[in-house]
């Protein structure tokens, strides 16, 4: 098998749907001649064309709208969003349209696409090109996928296109040259809705996604050389989301670490406490912990201001050992 | 105009050109993270606006900003310091490249999100029309910036309103990668200004006196109560959109077709050809923004980092 890096796996996994479906195509800002501010795209307007590999104007609301339209019409549109930061003018598009058209048509019309959108912060792009949007999304009608590794990242995007429904992809940025895996030649897929226990452990549990999800896993490395087994769960699928594989998790550890890279409050991580509270209050040897980005209004730009907004495998590590010896 | 106000206009769009390309090796040592967006080849655009202007008149812009803070009087220290993320930055770190802004100077922000500043600058506008004063918003953005639903909707309220702003559209030719004419439906853009029945005009953004000369009538206009109108300022960025484009999108040949065009080159021309400097007197000049971007940066590298409280602070307004 083949190892490459998460930005490599989801433009194979577009590649391959391109050549598979002739009914996907691909539109957003640069996506064509340009490949893609990230490269995300790239090679893929000369191998597809420009009628399959679309560069839009920069209007992120009419990506989003002519999205959904092609997608009533029965195509399989990837929509990208150059900056997760950038989806706020699609927001009415996706919540108002996309994830309520299957509701109010009974069923009649559907929205087979995805939206792709690069998240999160740690390289140093400041207020408006390191936000985390996914609690803002967390609406029936819409699932929503967050890829910690490219084989995840490959399989997941694939099953993203191939659903019948809107999915929003969330990918993390700082990951895509960072974070590689092995990813076998040949087709797969990975469903939407399964978590992931990434690695076993009995003292507790580590609940996370994206590059968090990255970072729990070296943290829980470092938390073995001390004697304390963590289990790492990669959630992968924020909506909806895998309850019983969370609940199965910490009703064996009995300890429950939420780690995400938005801000605290109100952030993703309130929906999984809220799950393990009323659902395995009896089984909890320690309050739920959550560990998650500062209630700040974005990512500053300094250096010193990036790493205390960001959670890294240390902080991770510091709040998993405290939840350890609670 | 006197003497040294000419002298200080080649002044300003030479820091620019000095502070830029300092920026981009500051940028490649990894001094400056992030995103990098240069403002060379347009230095006329912003220094013409900004000398056409009244201080009481307001100018905000999108992310493209180094050039309009300098202009406005910004230390040339502050900038280079906020590129660095220093405690000494314009905005103290918090902000970086694309976020400069010095209320106190009118300069109300770089924008990051293409666009979205448009109707806050009507916003500002409004405020100045309900006080009764008679200042006028300038704002700049660029050719892809007129694909997004905020530029129509904001033009379309400005003249049902007859707001005293002057929209500013620097056309350099390309929305990141994108050429103006696969992106926009019409690629004269001040074209689109009519379908609002907009005054509009266009200017040779390569040339400093004619944006100035040209923004002067115009912002006199706006401020006479005649409602907003709609500048194209036609330009061109000899960099790629950031530091990390490749610029795949566009031929060598181009690149050198416009910097032939050089606004600074334009500028010493006009004015040793008219005899308001000799050469040596330009070259003086040109000794004086060296020496005050290396001294910019002198200060900025030895800045120190920000504290660590200053994380949480101004998320309220602190009374």
């Amino acid at each position: 098998m083949a190892e490459i890096t998460l930005i490599e796996a989801i433009r194979q996994a577009m590649d391959e749907e391109l050549a598979r479906d002739p009914d996907v195509f691909i539109v957003g800002e640069d996506v064509g001649v340009r490949g893609g501010v990230f490269r995300a795209t790239q090679g893929l307007y000369d191998k597809y064309g420009s009628e399959r590999v679309i560069d839009s104007p920069l209007a992120e609301l009419s990506i989003a709208g002519v999205g959904i339209g092609a997608a009533l019409y029965g195509m399989k549109p990837i929509c990208e969003i150059q900056f997760a930061d950038f989806i706020a003018p699609a927001f009415n598009q996706i919540i108002n349209e996309a994830a309520k058209m299957c509701y109010r048509s009974n069923g009649e019309w559907t929205v087979p696409m995805v939206f792709r959108a690069p998240y999160g912060g740690g390289i140093s792009g400041g207020l408006y090109h390191s936000q985390s949007v996914e609690a803002f999304f967390t609406t029936p009608g819409l699932k929503i996928v967050i890829p910690s590794n490219p084989y995840d990242a490959k399989g997941l995007l694939k099953s993203a296109v191939r659903d019948p429904n809107p999915v929003l992809f969330f990918e993390p940025k700082k990951g895509y040259r960072l974070i590689k895996g092995e990813v076998p030649e040949g087709e797969y897929t990975v469903p939407i809705g399964p978590a992931a226990v990434t690695r076993p452990g009995s003292d507790l549990s580590i609940f996370a996604y994206g590059m968090m999800h990255y970072y729990a896993l070296q943290a829980a490395e470092e938390l073995a050389g001390e004697g304390i087994q963590a289990e790492v769960v990669d959630l992968r699928t924020l909506y909806p989301v895998d309850r019983a594989t969370i609940l199965e998790s910490v009703r064996r550890t009995g300890k429950a670490l939420i780690v995400h890279e938005d801000n605290l409050t109100g952030g993703y991580g309130a929906e999984i406490a809220a799950t393990i509270a009323e659902h395995a209050f009896t089984d909890l040897d320690a309050p739920v912990r959550r560990l998650a980005g500062p209630d700040v209004p974005g990512v500053p730009f300094s250096h010193p201001f990036q790493d205390w907004f960001m959670v890294n495998p240390q902080k991770i590590a510091s709040a998993a050992r405290d939840l350890a010896r609670y | 105009m006197d003497k040294n106000e000419y002298l200080n206009l080649y002044h300003q769009m030479v820091v620019i050109r000095r502070m830029e390309e300092k920026a981009a090796e500051l940028y490649q040592q990894g001094k400056i993270g992030g995103f990098l967006h240069l403002y060379i080849g347009q230095e006329a655009v912003s220094t013409g606006l900004v000398a056409a202007r009244k201080p009481q008149d307001r100018i905000i812009t999108a992310y493209r900003d180094h050039g309009v803070a300098v202009n406005v009087g910004i230390e040339t220290r502050a900038i280079i310091a906020e590129l660095l993320g220093k405690a000494t930055g314009i905005s103290k770190g918090k902000g970086g490249s694309m976020h400069m802004a010095d209320v106190s100077k009118n300069f109300w922000g770089g924008h990051a999100i293409v666009g979205a500043h448009l109707p806050i600058a009507a916003g500002l506008a409004l405020g100045d029309q309900y006080l009764k004063e008679d200042n006028v918003t300038i704002c700049m953005f660029g050719d892809g910036a007129t694909n997004i639903g905020f530029f129509h909707e904001a033009l379309n309220l400005s003249m049902v309103w007859k707001l005293p702003v002057l929209w500013v559209c620097e056309n350099n030719q390309y929305g990141m990668g994108t050429a103006v004419e696969r992106a926009s439906a019409v690629s004269e853009i001040r074209k689109k200004a009519e379908g609002y029945g907009m005054p509009n005009d266009e200017v040779d953004g390569m040339d400093v006196i004619k944006v100035k000369e040209k923004t002067a009538k115009m912002l006199a206009q706006i401020r006479a109560g005649n409602g907003p109108m709609l500048l194209e300022a036609h330009t061109y960025r000899f960099r790629g959109h950031s530091m990390g484009d490749p610029e795949r999108y566009r031929k060598p040949d181009e690149v050198s077709c416009w910097e032939e065009n050089d606004p600074i080159g334009i500028y010493r021309a006009y004015l040793t050809g008219k005899k308001l400097a000799t050469v040596e007197e330009l070259d003086q000049q040109d000794k004086l923004a060296e020496a005050e971007v290396l001294e910019a940066v002198e200060f900025a590298e030895n800045s120190p980092e920000p504290a660590p409280e200053e994380l949480f602070t101004n998320i309220y307004v602190e009374e």
